[in-house]
């Protein structure tokens, strides 16, 4: 081997390596150049005050109180719904529902269904969940709807990580008696979790910042009372809330748009770290 | 994974315990009372016949070796006398394996308890990612066992001659052994539900040769209360730990046949065949 060759694949790994660093130099320095720039705007706005007051004509004493509640009302329960129903659809498509022609055509219409735009989900609940099935304007319709929006990446996520699990393990499990339903129970569901958990974070946290449907379905842009019936009440969440603000000409309400953003990001923030605490203690034990 | 009822040619779930025809006289001895019967069992993966014909009687309390070149469909008939195949998309067997007497392909019998009763160590370790005490404790929590959990894994740990290194760190994951040990916390596993058969799917292959060794006199101890069936590719593994061995290869077709079976000692010493002989040396496969 000349030692040119040699130079040559030294300095096409130090290209690669350089060109990996700018990659995430720039997902970095926008991540960085927003999160300075809504400080600067916002930070000073986020006090008590902001956090206890429903919105207001006078950007002084608007706050996000109600926004909050119905995110955290929103969220809850699109968590709720999804994990269980998605969690068990993907274990009949990877266990139960064999490679046929048939479980063929519901992968493919999933992973369609996860490149549907946001609207037309909303589109779709307003015409079910709002309208047909006379749910109204309500918390409930809000979950039902970001349910379905975020059901198709929860599947595909778990289904990512119930095959991650070594067919071994699998084997193991029939070979000690174990029924289809054991193995997957107390072999397959213990060694998938931690990888199921990030995908709803990941897929929970969608519907958290997601805007488009729940205008569709009628989520208010002022409101100014705490929802507490989920099945009753009126509600926002806070990027709509941050919509409907950062809209106004007032640089004041500019400022308290940019306050909320720092909140909802804070909140993604506290959620995917739950996440990583939650999926750090699952695997623990966990390692091929 | 289809775990689909097997279709088997022959209804006989009742297989008297005369040796097959294809059974050597060398055999003959102690398979009057033979634990496992395979009668003409041929498999197939969709088209491709993987085993053609054969015809074996297990002995019990023996270990019994399976040896071959690669590719001879051993592990094939292993696998499908605990019906693990069953869980391979178009695996398809012919003929009769009985086990104590009764089909094991039977509609009558129960898949579930056949492989409580037939259990099996794989080619590499797998144990569960959970601790040393759960990964023996598995099949009987399978079972709805929920008294004298501890003393059956210490018992099953003793007779896996594991419990020294790891009594004092039952807490700690099954996975950070050291793959030997790994192998015999598997052994473990399949001894806690006290099957009456163990099937060893080359389990030393991927095991350095002390650990093997201690797998291989670990056989010999376990074969007091179990029936083991060993594949193998290390003839030497086969030569010091079994008392009976059975040598397939492949043919034209590439489908694996019984070349010879007998006692350990005449297959490796005095081969009828000349396969046999040009493989025990080491001349082929």
């Amino acid at each position: 081997m000349s030692s040119q060759t040699t130079t040559r694949r030294k300095v096409a790994n130090a290209l690669f390596g350089l060109l990996a660093f700018l990659a995430i130099f720039a997902s970095l320095v926008t991540l960085v150049a927003l999160l300075i720039d809504v400080v600067a705007r916002g930070g000073s706005s986020v006090d008590l005050q902001f956090f206890t007051s429903a919105p207001s004509r006078i950007p002084a004493k608007a706050g996000i109180l109600p926004a909050l509640v119905g995110t955290l009302w929103v969220t809850t329960l699109v968590a709720i719904m999804t994990f269980p129903i998605g969690v068990a659809a993907a274990i009949y498509l990877e266990e139960y529902a064999g490679r046929g022609r048939w479980s063929r055509l519901l992968r493919i219409n999933i992973s369609n269904l996860a490149g549907v735009p946001s609207i037309v989900y909303g589109i779709f609940g307003l015409a079910l969940f709002v309208r047909l099935l006379g749910l109204g304007r309500t918390v409930f319709a809000a979950a039902l709807t970001l349910s379905l929006l975020i059901l198709p990446v929860v599947i595909i996520s778990s289904m990512e990580a119930i095959r991650a699990v070594p067919p071994s393990q699998r084997e193991a499990a029939y070979a000690l008696g174990a029924t289809r339903w054991q193995m997957v129970r107390r072999a397959l569901l213990p060694a998938a979790a931690p990888g199921i958990l990030t995908g709803i974070v990941l897929a929970v946290g969608r519907a958290v910042g997601e805007t488009a449907p729940l205008i569709l379905i009628g989520a208010v842009t002022f409101v100014t009372f705490v929802p507490v019936n989920p099945f009753e009440d009126k509600y926002t969440v806070l990027p709509i809330q941050i919509f409907n603000w950062a809209g106004r000409p007032q640089a004041a309400f500019q400022e308290i748009s940019a306050a909320a953003i720092l909140v909802l990001l804070v909140l993604m923030f506290l959620l995917n770290l739950v996440a990583v605490i939650l999926r750090a203690r699952l695997s623990r034990t966990i390692q091929w | 994974m289809n775990e689909r009822e097997p279709v088997t040619k022959p209804s006989v779930s009742q297989i008297g315990a005369s040796a097959p025809s294809g059974a050597t006289e060398a055999t003959s001895a102690s398979s009057k009372n033979p634990a496992l019967l395979l009668e003409n069992v041929s498999c197939w993966y969709g088209g491709f016949r993987a085993v053609r014909e054969v015809s074996l009687a297990i002995p019990r309390n023996k270990v019994t070796a399976l040896i071959g070149p690669s590719g001879c469909g051993k592990s094939t008939l292993l696998r499908s006398i605990n019906r693990m195949n069953d869980l391979v998309p178009g695996f398809r067997m012919e003929g009769e394996i009985a086990f104590e007497g009764t089909s094991v392909h039977a509609r009558a019998t129960d898949v579930i308890d056949l492989r409580r009763r037939v259990g099996m160590v794989f080619q590499k370790p797998n144990p569960f990612p959970k601790s040393i005490f759960e990964n023996v404790a598995f099949g009987l929590r399978l079972l709805g066992e929920t008294t004298g959990i501890d003393a059956l894994v210490e018992e099953s740990l003793r007779a896996a001659a594991l419990w020294d290194e790891v009594k004092d760190k039952l807490d700690q994951p099954g996975l950070s052994l050291s793959g030997g040990q790994q192998q015999r916390l598997c052994i473990a596993r399949a001894i806690a539900i006290r099957p009456e058969v163990i099937l060893m799917d080359e389990p030393c292959s991927a095991l350095d040769p002390k650990s093997t060794l201690q797998i291989e006199e670990l056989m010999r101890k376990l074969i007091r209360d179990y029936t083991i069936v060993i594949v193998t590719h290390n003839m030497q593994q086969a030569a010091r730990a079994s008392d009976y061995t059975v040598f397939l290869t492949m043919g034209d077709d590439r489908a694996g046949y019984v070349v010879e079976q007998g006692e350990t000692g005449k297959i490796f010493t005095a081969p009828q065949q000349q396969l046999t002989a040009d493989y025990v040396s080491g001349r082929f496969g």
